[in-house]
Order: structure tokens, then C-alpha cells, then sequence
């Protein structure tokens, strides 16, 4: 019974695959797949938008959405009918196909990111060799569509916000990506899968998640501030500060293309949420040996939501950084920790077993955020700003 | 006529796309479109290792796997140089073309 | 000669001839990143899945948005007159450039079909990747680690912008 609830899904792809001749399957079997992720993750949007406005109003000290049906849950059906239904404006100087593609790229480029994601025991859609590397192929395209976005829409505050959210992107990749290659050293593979089955392990009833190492620990805090300014959220949203640009490199889309540009924001951070889950979080395992019984697929959409309610609580606790402020911390302090990281998961696969690893790893993590936190702090004296334009 | 085997079709379409890039680098007047011209050209030079390796009679030796992963290294990192040296000249003679930036002295 | 290879071999050559001949600058670095996704969709149909995830993270990820960055800084944004498009050799370059397609293709449709009989998938995985790199290939390794560094460092100095009135 445990187990039937476990593969429920995977069950009922094939009962309802077994309907058709064999030839057939593997094609229908993909296709039902696919549709299943691309309706489900918008499901969960319109979750996470309810979510994120009743959890700020709150946080804010206001009631939030509370109009639309009961205490307010069906507004994101209500937003939805009405983007759907208002007029899709292009400006009159604008580059309309390139208006018209950016959009598309994004949504179709952050969807693919969930080919390889395991949702659950026996969960995923492609599980290939590379998959990581397939993640991140996918999520650096976001950036081009974020470009085009700001480009084709002939607006300065686009395309001042799409240059800002694309150096942004590009300069917190190099530490997501380094963050996550500690986990590929200790687990000697670029699948998912692999990385979860690793996890998947028991001492005491405890996990064997990775964020429960020190180099784990430290490499996922790093994740966590990479990812949120790879989506482009709060305290990192400057590429869409309302207070300086408008609503950046987004400002000249309406009706559905905006839609889907929201869309694509809240998938993409599903995916990272999803991905962050996956390595340093366990995946679909449960917390405790003893949570097994409980389907693993609750156990990975129960840790992304999580990760979301996170990102709405930063979002609602940290003020916005400004941009040399983003741009120091990218280079100057996530990404040496990460390397400091890379030192520490090499020392921590070669030390061998025992408690003498744990003290070594532990005091070189503390010692060196330690170190450079005090460097960076005294360093970070408010002064006047000093631009440096490549004229 | 197009031959039977796979490998003829990569590598003409590798051809093609090296004379595209050449052309582009050959014909047009801007600098980073040359810079894009030869990117193109060391792209076509992977996909002919690509093809070799996977055709080839070795497979499981690498050779042609490793070769291509380098050259993509090796090409990121011409990009990044070409492009800074585009934007230093541009910042230096307010031009990126390339029938302008006959001078050796800035 | 599938389907899927014709239709990735015309979304390849549409983009690379369209990142030659467009006008707009940006266009061209929209189209020359359509010709990088179509030959790593290459790279995957030959069964080298890291080398076209690889070339996907590299070239779309970072090389175009590189080209679309400079392109920005030296304000090529705008449409350039219709004479200052092409060179004024156009023409020495074309010849040249044909000259060039029609040598290899010449000797690719000469050659003797010599290698039909691999058909089977290469069996390749990440980790085997992974050994040779550090092992029988770890100096051209480490070499374009140093190579990397160099152009890091070179290409922050050759574009940094030097204050005014400090040397030169």
C-alpha cells in the first residue's frame, strides 16, 4: 500500500499507456508526461503568486488579495482571465518579432529545465548522464530571451533593466555553477538521480543529505544567495526595481506576453528551488528514516514550496542591494567561498572516515567566511558611488 | 550528389558553415561581426571533430570528444579577448569599423 | 540522412547566414546564437551529450550574450547606412570564401565512402570524460585552465577604463 501510494503516478502512466498498442507507448507515455509538467508547474504558480501577496501583506501589515472567492484564494484566476483578456500593446518603434519571440524562449527554456529533474522515486522524465549540465545549458538561455526582452522593446528603462539582469545573471551563474560542482565531486556523476540516490541513505534514522557536511552546508548557502539572484528576487531584483526603472526590461509587455513572462519567472524559480532540493536537500527523501512511508513526490514538492516560502520571506525581510554593492558581493565574496569550497570537499573526500574531517573542514569553512566577512564589512564604507562606464 | 553516408553530410554542412563564417569575416565592415565570422569558423572545425570522432573507427578512445572540448575552452576565451580589444579600440578611435581602423598608431 | 538531421542542418545554415548578412548588429548576435543551439543540437544527434550541453552553456550562455554586450558598449545597436555594411573587397573576400567551400566539398564528395560501417551508439558516459581529462589528457588540461586564467586577466585589463590623468 506504502508502495502504491509511493508510485502512484508512475502506476497510472502505465495503466493509462497499457490502453494503447506497444509502438505507441513510449511516444504517449512522453507526451503525457510532458503535458502533466506543463500544467502542473503552472498550478503551482498561481499557488506561490497567492502565496507570496497574502505573505507579504502580512509581513506588511495588510490584509493582501481578499476579494476574489473565499479569504481571496481564487485571485490568481482572476489575474488570469484578465491578462488574458487585455489588449497585447506593442510600442510603434519596437522590434516586434524579437518583442514577440523573447517571451516564448523564456518560458520554453525554463519548462525544459524539468526533463531532469526527479520529482519522486522513479519520477523523472529523462534521466540522462549529463543532466545537471542539461540544467544549466537551459537556464543560461533565460538570460538571451531576458535581453531580447529589454532590447526589442526600444525603451531605456528596458533596456537599461534587461543589461542589469543580464550581468547580474551571468555573474551570480559562475557561483551557482561552482557551488554545485562539490556535490559532482562527491558524488562522481553529473545525474540527478544519482546525486538523490546518494542522499537516500540512513545512520541513526538520520539522512545523509549533503547540506549536513560543512562543505554542504557552506556550499548551499552560497546556492541559496545564487539562486535568488539568478531569479532575479528580492534582495537581488534590481533588474526590476520599480522604484528606479519602472518594471525593467518587462516594462513595454502586456496582457499575456507579460503573463508569461511572470510565468516564466515563478517556473524558473521552481526549477531552482527543484534543483536546489535535489543537491543539497536529499530530493525526494524523506528527513527521517522513519518519514519513509510517506510518498517521496510529497516529500520534493513539500521541500520547493519551502524553498519558495523562503525566498517570500527574504523578499519580505531585506531591502534591495544597489548595483556595485550586487556586483562586489558576486565576485568578491560568493565566488572566493565557493572556491575555498571546492579545497574543502577535495580535502573532505581524501581525509577519510572519522570525527578528525568533520574539525578540519568545519574550522577551514568557518575560518575563511569568518576572514572574509570581517574583510569585506570593514572594506564596505558607504561612500559616494563611483561609475565606471566602458566608453 | 550527396553520398550515402552520414559522415559526407556533417562534414558539407560543416564546410558550409566554415565558408559562411569566412565570408562574414572576409566581407563585412564591423568588428565584432568578424569576431562572430570566426566563431562560426571554429564551430564548423567541432562539428568535423564530432562527426570524425563518431564515425570514426575508435570511438572509445576520445580523441575527437577531448579535441572539441578544448577548442571550446580555448574558444570562450578568444571571444572574451576579442571582444575587450573591440571595445578598447571603439573607446580609443569612437569607431568599431573595420575600414576606418587603418591606422597603427592610436 | 533522418529527417531531424535536414531540419537541424537548415535552422543551423538559416542562422549562420543570416548572423553574415543582416543589417542590424543585434540581429546578428540573436541569429549567430540560433547556428551555436543548432550545432549542439548536432553534437547531441552524434551522441556526444557533453559536448553539446557543453556548447550550449558556453556558446548561447555566454559568448552570445559577450558579442551582445560589446555590441552595446560600442553602440552598434543602430542600423548602419547601406554602404557601411559590407567592405569595400566584398567581392575578393566572397570568391575567397567560396573558394574554400569548394575545395573541401569537392574532396568530401570524392572521397570514398569509407566509414559506413559504424552505425552503433558509442557508448560514452560523463565519467569516462571526467577519467580521460585527468588522466592522459590532464596537461592540454591544465593548459587551457592557465589559458583561461590569461584571457580572464587580459581581457578585464584590455577593456578597463583608465582614469583620466593618471599615465596616459
Amino acid at each position: 500500500m506504502i508502495e502504491k501510494a509511493d508510485q502512484i503516478f508512475v502506476l497510472l502512466l502505465h495503466w493509462l499507456v497499457g490502453f494503447l498498442p506497444a509502438s505507441w507507448q513510449h511516444v504517449a507515455s512522453t507526451i503525457l508526461c510532458v503535458a502533466t509538467i506543463v500544467l502542473l508547474y503552472p498550478a503551482l504558480f498561481a499557488i506561490a503568486v497567492l502565496l507570496e501577496r497574502k505573505g507579504l501583506g502580512r509581513m506588511q501589515n495588510r490584509y493582501g488579495p481578499n476579494r476574489v472567492g473565499p479569504f481571496g484564494i481564487l485571485q490568481p484566476v482572476a489575474d488570469g482571465i484578465k491578462s488574458l483578456t487585455k489588449e497585447d500593446i506593442v510600442p510603434f518603434r519596437a522590434d516586434a518579432l524579437v518583442h514577440f519571440i523573447a517571451p516564448l524562449v523564456l518560458v520554453v527554456a525554463v519548462f525544459m529545465g524539468f526533463a531532469v529533474m526527479p520529482m519522486g522515486r522513479n519520477m523523472v522524465l529523462v534521466d540522462m548522464d549529463a543532466s545537471l549540465l542539461f540544467f544549466f545549458a537551459m537556464g543560461a538561455s533565460t538570460e538571451l530571451s531576458v535581453f531580447m526582452a529589454g532590447w526589442s522593446s526600444r525603451n531605456k528603462y528596458s533596456l537599461l533593466g534587461a543589461m542589469r539582469a543580464v550581468a547580474q545573471m551571468i555573474s551570480y551563474e559562475v557561483p551557482l555553477l561552482l557551488s554545485s560542482v562539490v556535490i559532482v565531486m562527491m558524488t562522481g556523476s553529473l545525474s540527478l538521480v544519482k546525486m538523490v540516490e546518494a542522499q537516500n541513505q540512513y545512520t541513526w534514522g538520520l539522512p545523509h543529505w549533503y547540506v549536513f557536511t560543512p562543505w554542504g552546508l557552506a556550499g548551499f548557502v552560497m546556492f541559496v544567495i545564487a539562486s535568488m539572484a539568478e531569479t532575479n528576487r528580492s534582495p537581488f531584483d534590481l533588474p526590476e526595481g520599480e522604484s528606479e526603472i519602472v518594471a525593467g526590461y518587462f516594462t513595454e509587455y502586456s496582457g499575456f506576453k507579460f503573463a508569461l513572462f511572470f510565468l516564466g519567472e515563478y517556473v524558473g524559480m521552481f526549477g531552482i528551488a527543484g534543483l536546489g532540493t535535489t543537491l543539497f536537500l536529499g530530493g525526494w527523501s524523506a528527513p527521517l528514516a522513519a518519514l519513509s512511508v510517506v510518498p517521496s513526490w510529497i516529500w520534493f514538492f513539500g521541500k520547493v514550496m519551502l524553498w519558495i516560502c523562503f525566498f517570500i520571506w527574504v523578499r519580505g525581510t531585506l531591502p534591495r542591494l544597489r548595483q556595485d554593492q550586487l556586483m562586489n558581493f558576486a565576485w568578491k565574496f560568493v565566488l572566493p567561498m565557493t572556491l575555498v569550497n571546492l579545497v574543502v570537499a577535495a580535502l573532505w573526500r581524501f581525509m577519510g572516515e572519522g570525527l578528525l574531517r568533520w574539525i578540519v573542514c568545519t574550522a577551514i569553512v568557518v575560518v575563511a567566511y569568518a576572514a572574509m566577512g570581517r574583510v569585506e564589512m570593514r572594506r564596505e564604507r558607504l561612500g559616494p558611488r563611483s561609475y565606471r562606464y566602458a566608453e | 550528389m550527396i553520398s550515402a553516408t552520414p559522415l559526407a553530410g556533417y562534414l558539407l554542412i560543416a564546410a558550409l558553415l566554415f565558408a559562411i563564417g569566412l565570408a562574414g569575416a572576409l566581407t563585412r565592415r564591423n568588428a565584432i561581426l568578424v569576431l562572430i565570422g570566426i566563431e562560426l569558423m571554429l564551430n564548423a572545425a567541432n562539428l568535423n571533430l564530432i562527426a570524425f570522432w563518431r564515425f570514426g573507427e575508435h570511438p572509445e578512445a576520445l580523441t575527437g570528444l577531448m579535441f572539441a572540448i578544448f577548442s571550446i575552452a580555448v574558444a570562450a576565451a578568444e571571444a572574451a579577448v576579442g571582444l575587450g580589444l573591440v571595445i578598447s579600440i571603439h573607446r580609443h578611435l569612437r569607431t568599431a569599423d573595420l575600414d576606418q581602423i587603418n591606422r597603427m598608431k592610436g | 540522412m533522418s529527417f531531424v538531421f535536414y531540419v537541424v542542418a537548415a535552422l543551423t545554415l538559416a542562422g549562420a547566414l543570416s548572423a553574415v548578412l543582416l543589417k542590424n548588429l543585434v540581429h546578428c548576435a540573436l541569429a549567430v546564437s540560433i547556428a551555436f543551439a543548432g550545432l549542439a543540437l548536432f553534437f547531441l544527434q552524434l551522441d556526444a551529450e557533453f559536448v553539446g550541453f557543453a556548447q550550449f552553456l558556453v556558446y548561447v550562455g555566454a559568448v552570445a550574450i559577450l558579442v551582445v554586450f560589446a555590441i552595446l558598449l560600442t553602440r552598434g545597436s543602430e542600423t548602419p547606412k547601406k554602404t557601411e555594411i559590407f567592405s569595400r573587397t566584398w567581392l575578393t573576400g566572397l570568391a575567397v570564401a567560396g573558394a574554400i567551400f569548394a575545395v573541401p566539398a569537392w574532396a568530401v564528395l570524392q572521397a570514398a565512402p569509407w566509414m559506413i560501417h559504424t552505425t552503433e551508439k558509442p557508448a560514452v558516459t560523463v565519467q569516462e570524460i571526467g577519467n580521460a581529462l585527468m588522466g592522459r589528457y590532464v596537461l592540454p588540461l591544465e593548459i587551457v585552465a592557465l589559458l583561461l586564467t590569461a584571457a580572464l586577466i587580459g581581457a578585464v585589463i584590455v577593456a578597463m577604463h583608465e582614469k583620466e590623468g593618471r599615465n596616459s
